[in-house]
């Protein structure tokens, strides 16, 4: 039972490591998902959106990181 | 071209990934080889490659009933979530936020937790679970990059080849050297690989819900391209924002 958890632990660990970057990115991709599919956004501009929000998540965790690092 | 630049992108970034988990798992096992013999630390091994093989044959062939484009879409998704964590972390390395992996250390370390179990007398049966644990452990990831970069456009088998190529390279040269390979680049090597598996999956995700890129597969090196030079514009920015956490930093 422990190396099961240990192996779900390892799974769980590998997409998510800042819990609010995984939490934003699945938003991110719902949002623009849902856009396309039912506000009729054309597929290629959601793809140039997801782009830039993971961007935009990507910076805004590594800022949040590297200030917490300084504060502490 | 258009037909080889996937396959040479996902060959690529299969090796690089499967590259620096092979080095890390590879530690231990000379950790536990080292300090209380090969049996124990092969025999671990062995037994966790068969459990790999197992999940693998278990469930590569469930996937061949998976639509293609939901597919697309979970395993984008699944590489957003995964590349983004690699990436996220390499960038926090190169700015000294976050310690950089050392294999010198986690040898030692690992050295020293077996030592501290020589008297027990399960002590093999320890040294073999640790070996079994990191190939494991590690082999997880593995075995998701290959998948995940090899089944969205059907290339399983050249993703399975670039991670035996890493496999066997890391073997040849470790057991060579026989000592952890400390000098191999690994923050620059997530990086790199932080960078491919998420553009794959913006790449992947948007063709799952239904984006026509411009230049087909060649948009996915384009992609590539936009996030490496927002990702460096990013560790540049960091080092000039918050100096005091790039001190010591990892160049």
């Amino acid at each position: 039972m422990t190396m099961i958890r240990l192996v779900l632990k390892e799974l769980v660990g590998m997409f998510v490591d800042d819990g609010s970057l995984a939490l934003l990115a699945l938003i991110l991709i719902a949002v623009v998902t849902a856009a396309v599919k039912l506000l009729a956004l054309p597929p290629l501009i959601g793809g140039v959106l997801l782009l830039a929000g993971c961007l935009a998540i990507l910076l805004e965790s590594t800022r949040r990181a590297a200030s917490a690092k300084r504060k502490a | 071209m258009n037909d080889l630049s996937p396959i040479l992108s996902i060959v690529t970034a299969s090796f690089l990934a499967s590259f620096v988990e092979v080095v890390e798992a590879f530690t231990i096992v000379l950790a536990v080889g080292v300090t209380r013999g090969w049996r124990p630390a092969l025999g671990g091994a062995a037994v966790a490659l068969a459990v790999l093989a197992a999940l693998v044959l278990a469930f590569g062939p469930l996937l061949a009933l998976v639509p293609i484009t939901v597919l697309q879409f979970v395993v984008g998704v699944l590489l957003i979530l995964f590349g983004m964590r690699w990436l996220r972390k390499a960038i926090l390395r190169s700015v000294g936020v976050i310690a950089l992996h050392d294999e010198e250390q986690a040898f030692s370390k690992e050295t020293a937790a077996l030592q501290r179990q020589a008297n027990d007398r399960r002590a093999d049966y320890l040294a073999a679970v640790a070996s079994f644990k990191a190939v494991l452990l590690e082999g997880v990831e593995v075995v998701f990059i290959v998948i995940a970069v090899g089944s969205a456009h059907a290339q399983t088998l050249y993703a399975s080849l670039g991670a035996l190529a890493a496999f066997v390279l890391v073997i040849l040269v470790g057991f060579a050297v026989h000592r952890p390979l400390a000098r191999v680049p690994e923050n620059a090597l997530k990086f790199v690989v932080g960078l491919m598996l998420t553009s794959f999956g913006v790449f992947w995700t948007g063709e799952g819900f239904g984006a026509d890129w411009p230049g087909k597969d060649l948009a996915l090196l384009g992609i590539f391209a936009i996030i490496a030079v927002a990702s460096f514009a990013i560790v540049r920015w960091l080092r000039g924002a918050y100096p005091a956490a790039a001190e010591g930093v990892a160049r």
